[in-house]
């Protein structure tokens, strides 16, 4: 047992060392490592121009999307090189968000089912971050339910013709492409009506329009499909066979291992140990270190455990679903967190102006942002469901809509 | 918003302690008065003689059963009198446990379904406690599940005859009388196969055996029966109707308010108030003080939610289903204590010996908790029962409601 | 990075899984908690003969010398299979003492011992109510002779040796204190068992009268070197508690497949799924955490202090947690004796308090924290 890496690894570690020190944009440094949840802004600069620009000095030098083919813009990293390359860029891998789900999902959907002349023309971009894309999956009628979705794709000659409605859909307003899943028969059970195509999002008669959400910022948006024309070329999966192909996306989105989810940990650690209260620091108080102790244990849980999930990775193996607990922990423990902080401000703690609260704000922000995280790319509800089926080996739900047409679903519940 | 009596309640409270002062086992006071941990750790059978005496004594005042009807043993009290009598009987109510299954599930049940010559003959020695029944519901195949019961019974003649197995029976033991949940037809689905009985409990063919409990104590019981009789005129409601008639009684149980649950907390925040840590007093603790609190608002939130159901008593209103709260709240509450009270002594709180500062009583209170959870329904099935018919969200997805009950899988995998 | 046991350590932990499934069922638990037996000697000569009791005593002192690594391996076996017999204390406690502190003459005298299964020892901290403390510590020891009381002490009624935390000054500091190293046999000394709620491990008080002892390790020094053995012990008891976490879920998992109300098995039910979900995510923190201090313990790594901590408090909850509600998810059967889910709820609850209480590791870790952020 040791942490060291493979005379291989550190080999690639030195040099991916070596081009980051020379080539990252030092300038933003300090902003990046304060950044908090949700989107990222920065004081001076555009974050879109810069993340571009950082993502195609990458592919330049053949670092973006390091474990992709080389064919389609990447270096074909192992799985452990990427795992040393992300540890390696560090803060200004925050400036990949953008990228994030075209890279993490929308390509290898592309990679498993596009035709090969597409792969090479879409995906280099893609990786450069030339062109970002978007994933059009959830729907106001399907959340966790995914395969509930609504939106319809009507044949007409050799096009699909689009009406509908996406939501939650992260940078569709910046997106050039998305990938998008659609109902094409609803006659039968809900999971086999589905194809999946990708799209253009300067097609005419796509809209789309921010979500002002309850933190009061707009990262998601709604989509609105409005006869929207896609070419048959550009289906990507059998007609029917939507829900495999969304499957592969989805599947992805789990696969990315050592993304370290923010818990809050680190951040009430540090207030704690600055914090005066009536009679001393916050940390001495012993109501205070009991608390901090209980999410210290999580907080380090959670990095030995994609610790052994790296080392796993290391030997070969591949990650399964006991990934899920990141997220699950994370999420509900940031909201713990931040209720506490605020706690320690006493009524003080209301105030959520830079300049007026503690720590700048962040804890406000956070207990604002949180309630999210415990939402997004999966609920606590559905990642409990995912360890107790997939990793402890409990039956699933009982489905009451497996084998009946979509179309006699019920769509309201009372 | 106040908390006095009527000038009713007032003459029923003055009356009822009047009596009591004047009545009630006070050499036996001071033993009942001993936190519930403690006495959790007795033997229930050692006080059948004691809690049979004040019984009869009450009855023979027309103190028993209060809310029954005169003929059958009680005095027609209101529902509020009787709370009323509860707390004014206060430790000698504890008194009362072994009579609490037949007077509070059994009697009502009889009362609604048996005929009136049964009704006059049974329910007044149960209220004066000269017999003591006992309700034999939960099976090995069916504990929050009562449905899924597998005891049968097949007609013979007048005669029913009962082949199977209950579990988990208080006081089966010494019990007189016992009402019983049978299944009769296998063929129909769960609900609908099911007929309710009552029989004597030295019936040829019952056997009794005691269970011991994961914390060493035995208070229930596994009941066999073997080709045991029951005349026809011992059936409760129609053939086949045994699962409303068992609603019936079940929701007497959870009837029973004013019944203060254990939460532990007054016990843990005594020995807070005297435990001497390295630096102080455990109470003096910040960290100690910060979890008491949070017990603290739990134990008042739930008194005072027992004494808003009391108001609505007063007023005449039936209490509701929202009463389930109590054993959910205060069942892992008293588990949470139990745990942080060892977690203060240290390594000595592993120890049953018992310290003089705690008697072991918090140790008794790990090994008794868990059973808390469970037993009179899990946590899991107040949680439904709250959030279904409190909140009127729909019940589980049932795949076993049309299923004739013979084809109904017995075994997971 | 290889944040892992190696092919070798877990080959050695399907071996002690083999032995203690064979020799060390649930039966042979009971025959200890039913008061049949103080531990179970045949299994500790088991234990001796498959060279486990060795596993982290060098060579030179009759063991196998393989190391800690392999000591966490057996460790978490142990705890899943709730061995009824004194190796916490001998071996985590007792040896890692003689160990970091004991004289040549000393170790050859008591390791090779440990080692055959021949001696059984302990350590005697605790006076009564309380955490690890120097203040706490009241049983003096003058021109080397030990008066006072012990309580509790584990497996202080079976053992042959102690080593005993005695007061030599009284200063107010930490140098009051220091160890020695006492034959069970001497005169003057008396052991008492006690009943605890684990009872299929002993507990006893021991009360020393003008007992004859020889220092182990330097005078003044002893609650040094006793910070160190807790923490080691810390990391292997951690290891104990997420082996029986690790049982007590499956247990819960089994059951909840097994097991049908109302037409279906119960863990399709969402409640009941949910709880076991949690349970496991319990249980891999602490697994994560104990792998962290299983490497600081087996590099003697300056980070130690802080990964002990951690790994106590995380496996100590998850223990408690899963146990706790493997009983819940058994229901009604799994509060009577006859199925096995109290023996874990009994053993977590114990183990949880044996190194000193929850809240003790807790300020513990956030000194240590502190002390390395105020450093760093």
């Amino acid at each position: 047992m040791n942490f060291d890496d493979t005379p291989q690894e550190a080999a690639f570690r030195a040099e991916a060392k070596a081009w980051i020190a020379a080539n990252a944009p030092k300038q933003y440094e300090d902003e990046l490592k304060k950044a908090s949840l949700g989107r990222i802004q920065l004081r001076s600069a555009n974050i879109l121009e810069v993340a571009k620009a950082w993502q195609k000095k990458k592919a330049d030098a053949g670092w973006a999307v390091p474990h992709w083919p080389k064919d389609y813009g990447g270096r074909r990293a192992s799985p452990i090189e990427r795992v040393i390359w992300q540890q390696e860029e560090g803060v200004f891998g925050k400036l990949g968000a953008l990228f994030i789900i075209g890279h993490g999902m929308c390509g290898p959907t592309m990679m498993a089912y596009a035709a090969e002349d597409q792969k090479r023309h879409y995906l280099p971009p893609l990786a450069s971050g030339e062109n970002i894309w978007c994933q059009l999956f959830s729907e106001p009628a399907g959340g966790s339910d995914v395969a509930g979705l609504r939106t319809r794709a009507e044949k007409d000659g050799a096009d699909w013709v689009i009406n509908g409605q996406k939501i939650w859909t992260s940078g569709a307003h910046y997106s050039d492409y998305g990938i998008l899943i659609t109902r094409t028969d609803p006659t039968v059970p809900k999971h086999k009506g589905l194809t999946m195509f990708f799209l253009d999002m300067k097609s005419p008669g796509v809209e789309v329009k921010p979500i002002k959400q309850a933190n009061g910022q707009a990262e998601f948006n709604e989509v609105y499909f409005t006869d929207v024309r896609i070419p048959d070329a550009q289906r990507l999966g059998a007609v029917g066979d939507g829900w495999n192909v969304s499957l592969t996306t989805l599947m992805n989105e789990r696969m990315a291992i050592g993304a370290n989810v923010a818990t809050g940990f680190p951040e009430l650690f540090e207030f704690c140990n600055n914090l005066m209260l009536e009679d001393g620091l916050a940390i001495d108080d012993r109501a205070v270190r009991s608390k901090l102790a209980s999410w210290a244990v999580r907080a380090s849980g959670l990095k030995y455990t994609s610790f052994r999930a790296i080392s796993a990775l290391s030997r070969g193996e591949r990650p399964g679903p006991e990934n899920s607990i990141g997220k699950l922990v994370a999420g509900a423990m940031l909201q713990d967190v931040a209720t506490y902080a605020l706690d320690l401000q006493g009524a003080a703690g209301v105030l959520s102006g830079p300049d007026d609260a503690e720590a700048a704000g962040k804890f406000q922000a956070m207990l604002l942002r949180s309630p999210a995280t415990r939402v997004e790319g999966g609920t606590d509800e559905i990642l409990r469901n995912i360890i107790a089926e997939r990793v402890l080996g409990l039956p699933g739900d009982i489905r009451v809509d497996k084998d009946v047409p979509f179309n006699k679903i019920p769509t309201k519940g009372r | 918003m106040n908390f006095d009596d009527t000038p009713q309640e007032a003459a029923f409270r003055a009356e009822a302690r009047a009596w009591i002062d004047a009545n009630a086992p006070k050499e036996l006071e001071a033993e009942l008065s001993k936190p519930s941990a403690k006495r959790a750790s007795e033997n229930r059978d050692g006080m059948i003689d004691v809690a049979k005496a004040w019984q009869k004594k009450k009855a023979d005042a027309g103190w028993a059963c209060l809310h029954w009807p005169k003929d059958y043993g009680g005095r027609g009290s209101t529902p509020i009198e009787r709370v009323i009598w509860q707390q004014e009987e206060g430790v000698y109510d504890k008194l009362s446990r072994p009579f609490a299954i037949g007077q509070g599930m059994c009697g009502p049940t009889v009362m609604a379904y048996a005929d009136e010559e049964q009704k006059r003959k049974y329910l007044p020695p149960l209220a004066s406690g000269e017999t003591i029944w006992c309700q034999l519901f939960s099976e090995p195949a069916g504990g929050s599940d009562v449905a899924g019961l597998r005891t049968r019974a097949e007609k013979d003649g007048d005669d029913w005859i009962v082949n199977g197995q209950k579990i988990w029976t208080s006081g089966a033991h010494y019990s007189d009388f016992g009402i019983l949940i049978t299944r009769t037809d296998a063929n129909v689905p769960k609900h609908k196969g099911l007929t309710m009985f009552f029989l004597d409990m030295k019936s040829p063919g019952v056997e009794v055996k005691p269970i011991k409990q994961a914390n060493g104590m035995q208070e229930f019981n596994e009941v066999f029966f073997t080709n045991v009789r029951i005349p026809d005129s011992q059936r409760l409601g129609a053939v086949g109707d045994g699962w409303n008639v068992s609603l019936t009684t079940l929701m007497n149980e959870r009837m029973s308010i004013g019944a203060r649950l254990s939460t532990g907390f007054p016990e843990l925040f005594e020995f807070c108030s005297n435990l001497m840590l390295e630096d102080g007093l455990a109470i003096d603790d910040r960290s100690v003080r910060s979890k008491l609190a949070s017990w603290a608002v739990k134990n008042s939130g739930l008194k005072y939610t027992s004494y808003r159901s009391i108001s609505a008593l007063s007023k005449g209103d039936r209490p509701g289903p929202e009463n389930s709260i109590g054993k959910l709240v205060s069942g892992s509450m008293l588990q949470d204590i139990a745990m942080f009270a060892a977690d203060l002594q240290g390594a000595s709180g592993a120890l049953t010996d018992g310290d003089a500062d705690t008697a072991g009583q918090f140790q008794a209170m790990i090994l008794q908790s868990p059973s808390m959870r469970i037993a009179g329904g899990t946590d899991e099935i107040l949680r439904n029962i709250i959030a279904e018919r409190v909140l009127g969200l729909p019940g589980d997805i049932r795949v076993d409601k049309d299923v004739p009950f013979n084809k109904i899988p017995t075994k997971g995998r | 990075m290889n944040f892992d046991f190696s092919d070798d350590q877990k080959q050695l932990r399907d071996e002690a899984r083999r032995f203690l499934t064979e020799k060390c069922p649930p039966k042979a638990v009971r025959e200890v908690i039913d008061g049949k037996a103080t531990y179970d000697r045949e299994l500790w000569k088991g234990l001796a003969d498959m060279g486990f009791l060795g596993v982290a005593i060098p060579e030179a002192f009759g063991g196998s010398g393989a190391g800690h690594l392999e000591l966490c391996v057996i460790a978490e076996e142990m705890g899943r299979a709730l061995a009824p017999v004194p190796f916490s204390s001998t071996v985590y406690l007792a040896a890692e003492a003689l160990m970091l502190a004991g004289s040549d003459a000393q170790k050859q005298k008591w390791l090779p011992a440990i080692a055959s299964g021949a001696a059984v020892g302990t350590l005697a901290l605790f006076e009564g109510s309380g955490n690890p403390s120097p203040g706490a510590i009241k049983l003096t020891a003058s021109n080397g002779t030990l008066n006072g009381i012990k309580k509790p002490v584990p497996d202080g009624a079976v053992a042959d040796f102690a080593i005993v935390a005695a007061r030599t000054a009284s200063t107010g500091r930490e140098t009051d204190i220091s160890l020695f190293l006492v034959d069970l046999t001497s005169e003057g000394v008396e052991a008492k068992a006690l009943t605890n709620i684990d009872p299929s491990r002993g507990q006893a008080e021991i009360s020393f009268k003008n007992v004859k002892a020889e220092l182990l390790g330097p005078a003044n020094e002893g609650w040094s070197i006793l910070t160190r053995v807790l923490d080691r012990a810390a990391v292997l008891i951690a290891f104990e508690q997420v082996g029986g976490a690790d049982r007590a879920l499956e247990m819960g998992r089994d059951y909840a497949l097994d097991r049908i109300a109302f037409g279906r098995q119960i863990g399709s039910f969402q409640a009941v799924k949910h709880m076991l979900a949690d349970m496991y995510v319990s249980a891999t923190l602490a697994r994560s955490n104990c792998y962290y201090g299983a490497w600081a313990l087996s590099t003697n790594a300056s980070e130690l202090p802080e990964a002990a901590a951690a790994a106590r408090i995380s496996a100590t909850q998850a223990f408690q947690h899963c146990a706790k509600n493997n009983i819940q998810v058994h229901g009604g059967m799994g509060f009577t004796w006859e199925f096995d889910c109290h023996l874990y709820y009994r053993r977590s609850n114990a183990l949880a308090l044996g190194l000193g209480s929850l809240s003790y590791w807790e300020d513990a870790l956030i000194d240590r924290m502190r002390q390395r952020n105020a450093a760093a």
